[in-house]
């Protein structure tokens, strides 16, 4: 009756992985032309949902509709074929081949000879391009392509193949806010061409600004579907989490104490003459959009990137922070936006990953004292609290959330007095998020002092004392967090009055 | 049921090195009766020794991620300066620091290209083994240098307790290696390097001098098997030790080592030196055109990885 209106329909799903039941008679439907919220904490079975949408995995049990009818597909290409298609997180394309060539990859407009037909594949290409007021050509490289454009060019993609159902998994997660802002006037266009999207990410505000309804899943499980105007964003996360996350950022008291990280006239590629003081107990907040050198200036004084001029002083006195071994051995901490790239040896344990920093001190004679090593693993774990099996098991298996307390695990064996925290949370669930948080707090009681870098200026103004603002490899501003809120933040990060109309 | 069915799987990854070689064996029992005695099997040990040795400092290397080509040549300027040594002076100790030392140093300079000035190893070995196998000729001029005192042939060829003292020599360095590599802070260092480069720089560990610490390991083990080669052939040839390098590679491949680097062990090394060797030994025995060893040895690698990968990959099924 009421289902000849959804485009797509899911009916009691379930995915039994073997000893892992993944899916739990999951429901969700999707009208066209709406943009659709999937939430849920990691593990909840969103991911998996997706590839059994996008055909990429069977499932169990359970029915799957589209346009009323039912379908079951062996295949991504099967569910390409009735218009279903999904964007990575991790894009796939060619990087040396051109834009209209990754477009149309598979299915090249051919001559009569055989030959590609070069014109019309241009000609196609350009057309959709422009469609979408894309400003780049398509013959250009994806390689010399930005992400923003690399994501438009799949979203393009999935207009030539005829999708009714866009599926983005995290598609603002390596934007700027001027490129999120582009994609989301595409997706409304998108919404005007009565295509549906399924949209996943991890930051709320993106969710309650563009989609029109959302449904919440837990641990396989599906719990409710609303419309955005009849829920609001401390329901979406109880329903997640299962009970109530009241207070997400705690409550800081922090008054100002004596300085214990001085930089002075800090030069570098991309870093012009910054100076800075960091007090101790202070979690101290960088804004900046993606280009602005917050991460850079933070990989300098990890000593990760060369500084070509300036001083670093800690309590007072200068410090060769040349190298990560030596601004571990002055006293800073470091903790990577890029947790699979730069944070973590996936293929190693969990104990070696947490003692990777420390291994000098468990150092006994020419031997690693093991017993040392397993007390203080398994202490960070349960301080932590990292849900894990066993030490042993490797990194790689775990979830976001718990990766991330391991890499902070790391970092505190080090024994920093100083955290440089790039994206301490980037990709990782509200419940662990809160739980970093608090981690964050309890690090400034013991006498510790934080930089915290953040893309996600709710959690840069949440957990900052202080808020200084760059553009450009300059500071060009400092707030109190009672001053700071995100308008006046992405105004002067972003370059003046634009942000402010 | 699953739950015993993915330990058995688990079970047979760990030891699959161990499986190979046991089905090795009873193909080479099957084939020839002479297979099973203590002087064969003394004798294919004795053969392993200075592949194994060699295959030793390579799972160092592999361990990184990298590759050493030049071991073979390595192994042949050691010997033959070790062997010009004990000829000009007659101390055998002098020959066997040398040969020691002349590893080191290759070592080092291996170390030298690949960690300092990042050149991939595969091109910067690949370069070491040409230059060292000319300095190797002209050193020799082309014509082998017999080796005359019997303490230093005494390494290749003696026993201690009617063990051959190569084999002794062979299970000490691989202790030596499992526990420098499982007990050490230098060992964590390797796997980490192997396993991701730039979160190991970003943890603090001293990653040049961890990645130039394997080529110069490697360069002493070469010097080590140099001497065992020299003192059982009872001479030094120019063309001593050429080819190892592919034995020593295909052992570490054999004992599960990964060539992306960062998982594996040393010890199953042994084990795939061990299937090279009887491999060598059974064919012998069996009188086979010697030249058609060759075909035999690649074929058995090609199926043993190919049968460890179809284990693998049911392993990583089992794990989902």
């Amino acid at each position: 009756m009421q289902d000849k209106e959804l485009i797509l329909k899911l009916d009691s799903i379930v995915k039994v992985f073997p000893g892992v039941k993944a899916l739990n008679g999951v429901h969700l439907d999707v009208r066209p032309g709406e943009v659709h919220a999937l939430c849920g904490e990691n593990g909840a079975g969103k991911s998996t949902l997706m590839k059994i949408i996008s055909g990429a995995q069977p499932y169990s049990t359970g029915k799957m509709y589209m346009e009323g009818e039912e379908v079951v597909f062996h295949s991504t290409k099967d569910a390409e074929r009735r218009g279903i298609a999904m964007i990575y997180q991790e894009f796939n394309m060619v990087l040396d081949l051109s834009v209209a060539e990754n477009m149309y990859l598979g299915r090249l407009p051919k001559t009569k000879t055989g030959r590609v037909d070069w014109n019309k594949l241009y000609e196609n290409a350009q057309e959709v391009l422009d469609k979408l007021g894309l400003k780049f050509s398509c013959k250009a490289k994806v390689r010399s392509l930005s992400v923003a454009e690399s994501q438009m060019t799949e979203i393009a993609k999935c207009l030539t193949i005829g999708a009714k159902v866009i599926i983005m998994d995290e598609p603002t997660a390596a934007l700027t806010d001027e490129e999120i802002k582009v994609l989301f006037e595409i997706i409304e266009d998108l919404k005007k061409k009565n295509i549906a999207i399924l949209y996943i990410s991890h930051r709320m505000d993106e969710i309650f600004e563009i989609s029109d309804r959302l449904t919440v899943f837990r641990d396989g499980k599906y719990i409710a579907t609303k419309n955005i105007e009849e829920t609001d964003y401390d329901d979406v996360v109880s329903m997640m989490v299962g009970r109530n996350v009241t207070h997400l950022y705690p409550e800081r008291h922090y008054d100002e104490s004596k300085v214990v990280l001085e930089l002075k006239n800090i030069k570098s590629k991309g870093i012009q003459d910054v100076n800075l003081q960091l007090h101790k107990g202070e979690i101290l907040g960088i804004a900046g959009l993606l280009g602005s050198g917050t991460i850079e200036l933070s990989k300098i004084i990890y000593g990760a990137l060369p500084m070509y001029s300036g001083k670093i002083l800690i309590d007072g006195e200068e410090k060769d922070c040349t190298s990560p071994i030596k601004a571990l051995a002055a006293g800073i901490g470091f903790i990577s936006d890029d947790r699979k790239q730069e944070g973590l040896v996936l293929i190693r344990s969990i104990k070696e990953n947490i003692s990777m920093s420390s291994l000098k001190k468990l150092t006994k004679g020419i031997r690693l004292d093991k017993k040392v090593e397993m007390e203080r693993v398994n202490e960070r774990v349960e301080q932590l609290n990292i849900k894990i099996n066993n030490i042993e098991h490797s990194v790689g298996n775990l979830s976001g959330g718990n990766q991330q307390k391991v890499v902070f695990a790391k970092m505190l064996e080090a024994n920093p007095l100083i955290c440089i925290l790039d994206e301490p949370t980037r990709g990782v669930d509200v419940g662990a998020k809160a739980e970093i948080y608090a981690i964050m707090d309890q690090l400034t009681k013991q006498g510790k002092s934080i930089i915290l870098i953040s893309s996600d200026l709710p959690e840069l103004i949440g957990m900052s004392d202080r808020v200084l603002i760059m553009r450009e490899g300059e500071i060009i501003m400092s707030v109190l967090k009672s001053e700071a809120n995100q308008e006046v933040i992405l105004a002067h990060a972003s370059g003046g009055v634009k942000g402010n109309e | 049921m699953n739950s015993i069915k993915k330990k058995l799987i688990f079970q047979v990854n760990i030891y699959r090195s161990v499986l190979i070689l046991l089905t090795i064996c009873v193909f080479a029992a099957f084939l020839s009766p002479d297979f099973l005695s203590a002087s064969n099997l003394f004798n294919v040990f004795k053969q392993i020794a200075v592949a194994g040795i060699v295959a030793c400092g390579m799972t160092f290397v592999i361990l990184t991620g990298g590759i050493d080509l030049s071991v073979g040549s390595i192994v042949g300027l050691s010997g033959v300066m070790s062997a010009g040594v004990l000829a000009t002076t007659g101390s055998p100790i002098l020959a066997v620091l040398t040969a020691i030392g002349i590893g080191i140093l290759c070592g080092a300079v291996n170390g030298f290209f690949v960690a300092k000035c990042e050149i991939p190893p595969f091109i910067a070995t690949l370069g070491m083994m040409t230059l060292l196998r000319g300095c190797v000729l002209v050193y020799t001029k082309g014509s082998p240098i017999p080796v005359k005192i019997d303490s230093y042939k005494f390494i290749g060829k003696g026993n201690i307790l009617g063990i051959p003292f190569p084999i002794i020599l062979l299970t000490l360095l691989f202790i030596l290696a499992h526990y420098i590599l499982t007990q050490t802070a230098f060992g964590r260092s390797v796997y980490a390097f192997g396993g991701n480069k730039e979160a190991a720089r970003l943890s603090g560990i001293a990653i040049k001098k961890t990645e130039w610490m394997v080529y110069v390991i490697n360069g002493f083990l070469c010097g080590v098997a140099a001497i065992v080669l020299t003192a059982r052939l009872g001479s030094a040839q120019s063309t001593s030790g050429g080819g190892i390098e592919m034995d020593a590679i295909a052992a570490v491949i054999l004992g599960g080592t990964s060539l992306s680097g960062g998982t594996g062990f040393v010890l199953p090394t042994v084990v795939g030196a061990m299937i090279m060797g009887i491999i060598d030994n059974i064919l012998t025995l069996m009188n086979v055109n010697p030249h058609a060893t060759n075909i035999v040895k690649g074929a058995v690698i090609l199926i043993a990885v190919l049968v460890d990968k179809k284990v693998k990959d049911l392993s990583a099924k089992a794990e989902q």
